[in-house]
């Protein structure tokens, strides 16, 4: 974790003027000022950041948004877009001098077009809500993070969300088609289309996963899949994590695509049939999760190639969802793993480090080693297929040194993950959280192309100031330098 | 070799001369206007790492296509967007920069959506890392990806890490005697199925489309969409002639057009000869038509149209871009390269 942004405050007077240009063509109800209403606003899904908005604004038609904009743009005031606030890196943090621009009202699924495969929606639709308006169609939309049933298809875009089934379906950014949306000063942009490409430079691929510092997005198309008519799912049980790293290889060694491979260590297996009763393995070092769909032929076929494989790689139990339902109970559990954890620690923390799934092994006991050095547990799930790893430290935000010590561990995972040719953040973004460590995967010039490239959309820098990306006066401060491969510190790393 | 290519910049920045980036010149033919000195990728070359069980390869922008695709042939996986190679001496840095994707983009992704990292020149000579070797990466704007079909207007892109795929089990190609309207109906209904449809190719009344996966799910595919199986070396000839415009279609006189509109839009009026691709979502036109006639066209369908080979190339050959996008592309050109020394032309002509 980054320490917080300083909070700027704002002035009651400046305040009052900002809320007034607002309410000069916004409706009582769509601007909030007064303490009691802001309050709610305060945080997104990462709680240890906190900073009360100068002003929320809750726009309900793409003008008002354009007209917020240009009016912030003029009045030089920041504005921090917002969905529904899950975010776990802090990128909805408030602003204390400016605006916090609420999408919440924009709910509506405006189109959507079976024969075309696709639907427009508002950036406020919940990620899971679209598959249920296209189920009739026999469609779905494929990114299914696991905070679906609440994520907004919005903040999917700004942070290019992923999910169990991405290694086959791809990430936010192969699934949308098309964003719409305002520029900082107000400019309306229409990025991508219904066609496959658009002309000119693909800046549909660089607002997505921008953390909603490019542009404020109002309209969102995004594709949609057939669904598969077949799915089932073998559970492996490995007596070693390193084995059960193995076999994730093995896997797709073989040639197989999984639609979804998950990896849970025994920690957290132990929390989540606790709350669920999944069936897992409690005896099992790590449980695999290998799931395939198609037409069942196909799904029949895959799941006995996989059974192989596992067997081969040295499983030792495995089983095969019998019906549907045993299929969501073993899914149940992967997918409850963070509510588990919350079950048995007063607080957790969730990285979200990618790394190349071969270094697993070497990432999982260097995290062992964490957890003797700072006293903390640190249950794993993983994204095997895609090497997506989300450790969960176990601690109490009440207690100061628990919070220190938790703060170090992450820092010196994710700085792990760099090192062994990873990244920071797979899917959950930087944020304000992990700023610091931007410090550490970027040189200087990188670092300075990401600001020419905010400058590019937004010269006054007003849209979501201060997040994703550090300045060099912030690296310089937390001491923490990028090294280039070859140079320093991991000589002959392979790596970007 | 970068000390090389840093000086070259250097000295072009200095002197206010633009650099033609050029690796095999298979794709000179694309694009607007060839300016400046050529300064060659080819030497930059060479597979940097290949690891087949993380489905991710590293290469030099000089690497040979060619050399990159046997080397993932061999060990049964592939680039799952098919690029074209118009040549024998197509280059990864130029398949990247040209952003051209093959038969198998409807259904697997474009070069863009397996572009996982990428390793920049930019016009101060500073070497630039976007993205990384994996599959999942938001640290920091996806630059990488933005570089796919950026026609090196960028900078001169040094490496690329792209995800790979398994090649396919098995695949099968049938042919259906099908009207244009018929073929653009069944290619939109099969899409919403779940079919393991993976090319589609209709021209002059008869529709192939191509299943790929496992034996038995084309099987069962292949009952429901009917037509005649065609043998594995035909097919196999046929793909290759629509990916790399071998197919007698593109060796027509008249200038060729690339029109990329949504799946779903109906018959196309236009004077020419078309084949379709994607689904419906890529018509070729073979015309001799007005630009303006092409583009409207073209645009009143939900897409745009580029003048791919041949024609009167002067008033540019991509589709025009809105004001707002013009300003952006402006900005982001100037923070890459601000003494324009890039491609001038290539991909807007002007800048």
């Amino acid at each position: 974790m980054g320490e917080a942004l300083p909070p700027v405050r704002a002035d009651a007077a400046r305040q009052a003027e900002v809320a007034r240009a607002l309410r000069a063509f916004l409706p009582a109800r769509s601007v909030l000022w007064q303490e009691e209403d802001t309050r709610p606003y305060e945080c997104d899904g990462l709680t240890a950041y906190r900073n009360l908005p100068m002003v929320v604004a809750l726009p309900e038609t793409g003008e008002q948004v354009q007209r917020i904009l240009r009016t912030c743009h003029t009045l030089g005031a920041p504005v921090v877009p917002r969905g529904a606030g899950t975010g776990l890196s802090g990128g909805a943090l408030p602003p204390g001098n400016g605006v916090l621009l609420s999408m919440a009202k924009f709910m509506r699924v405006l189109r959507v077009d079976p024969r075309a495969r696709l639907a427009v929606v508002q950036p406020g639709v919940r990620n899971a809500a679209i598959s249920d308006v296209v189920a009739p169609f026999g469609l779905y939309y494929a990114p299914d993070p696991s905070s679906q049933i609440a994520c907004t298809i919005g903040g999917n875009v700004a942070e290019n969300s992923g999910g169990v089934h991405c290694l086959k379906y791809g990430l936010t950014v192969h699934n949308v088609l098309r964003v719409r949306g305002y520029a900082m000063d107000g400019e309306e942009l229409d990025l991508g289309s219904e066609a496959l490409d658009a002309p000119g430079l693909d800046l549909l691929a660089l607002m997505v996963g921008s953390e909603g510092m490019l542009a404020v997005a109002t309209e969102i198309t995004v594709k949609l899949l057939p669904k598969p008519l077949a799915a089932r799912v073998v559970m492996a049980s490995f007596d070693d994590v390193e084995k059960a790293g193995n076999a994730v290889a093995a896997v797709i060694g073989a040639g197989i695509i999984p639609a979804g491979l998950e990896m849970m260590d025994k920690p957290a297996t132990r929390a989540v049939e606790e709350f669920v009763g999944a069936g897992y393995d409690l005896e099992a070092a790590a449980i695999l999760l290998c799931e395939s769909d198609g037409i069942p032929e196909e799904v029949e076929e895959e799941i006995a190639r996989v059974k192989a494989v596992l067997e081969r790689a040295g499983a030792t139990r495995l089983t095969v969802s019998r019906d549907e339902s045993e299929r969501l109970k073993f899914w149940s559990g992967r997918k409850a793993a963070f509510p588990a954890v919350g079950r048995i620690s007063p607080d957790y923390y969730c990285m979200d480090g990618t790394i190349p799934r071969k270094r697993l092994g070497e990432v999982l006991n260097f995290i062992g080693a964490m957890e003797k050095k700072y006293a903390l547990r640190c249950p794993n799930v993983f994204h095997a297929g895609d090497g997506n790893l989300h450790p969960l430290i176990l601690f109490d935000a009440n207690d100061a040194d628990q919070l220190r010590r938790t703060e170090e561990f992450a820092a010196e995972v994710l700085e792990k993950c760099v090192e062994v040719g990873g990244t920071i953040t797979g899917e959950h973004g930087v944020g304000v959280e992990k700023i610091n460590q931007m410090c550490a995967q970027f040189s200087d010039d990188e670092l300075a192309a990401f600001h020419a490239v905010k400058h590019a959309f937004d010269p006054r820098g007003l849209l979501n100031p201060g997040k994703a990306v550090p300045t060099l006066a912030r690296c310089t401060e937390f001491g923490r330098r990028h090294v280039r491969a070859g140079a320093a510190a991991h000589a002959g790393l392979p790596r970007f | 070799m970068l000390t090389e290519f840093r000086e070259r910049i250097r000295d072009a920045a200095a002197r206010k001369v633009p650099l033609r980036l050029r690796g095999g010149g298979s794709k000179d033919f694309y694009g607007g206007a060839l300016a400046g000195e050529i300064l060659d990728t080819r030497s930059h070359a060479g597979i940097v790492s290949y690891e087949p069980t993380e489905l991710v390869v590293t290469a030099r922008c000089g690497t040979p296509l060619a050399q990159l695709e046997a080397a993932l042939a061999e060990r049964g996986q592939m680039l799952a967007f098919e690029p074209p190679h118009f040549g024998a001496g197509a280059t990864l840095g130029g398949c990247v920069a040209a952003g051209l994707s093959g038969p198998r983009r409807a259904a697997a992704g474009a070069v863009r959506d397996f572009v996982l990292g990428a390793r920049l020149l930019d016009a101060g000579a500073r070497e630039l890392a976007f993205g990384g070797q994996v599959m999942k990466n938001v640290a920091g704007y996806d630059v990488s990806r933005l570089l796919a079909g950026s026609l090196g207007v960028l900078g001169v892109i040094l490496e690329v890490s792209l995800k790979v795929l398994p090649c396919p089990a098995a695949e099968r190609t049938l042919r259906l005697e099908l009207s244009e309207d018929t073929a653009l109906d069944a290619l939109n209904r099969w899409g919403g199925e779940p079919l393991p449809i993976s090319a589609s190719a209709w021209q002059g009344g008869t529709l192939a489309v191509r299943l790929s996966g496992a034996p038995s799910a084309l099987l069962a595919a292949a009952r429901r969409i009917g037509g005649e199986p065609l043998e594995a070396p035909q097919a196999e000839r046929f793909w290759t002639g629509v990916r790399e415009h071998a197919d007698p279609f593109f060796a027509a006189a008249a200038p060729l057009w690339r029109l990329s509109v949504p799946s779903h839009a109906p018959r196309i009026e236009l004077p020419g000869e078309q084949l379709i691709e994607w689904g419906g979502a890529l018509r070729w036109l073979r015309t001799a038509a007005d630009a303006a006639i092409v583009r409207s066209a073209a645009a009143q369908a939900g897409g745009h149209a580029t003048l791919f080979r041949g024609g009167e190339r002067g008033a540019g050959v991509f589709a025009p871009l809105a004001p707002a996008l013009l300003r952006l592309h402006r900005s982001l050109k100037a923070a890459f390269d601000p003494a324009g020394i890039f491609n001038p032309g290539r991909l807007h002509p002007e800048f």
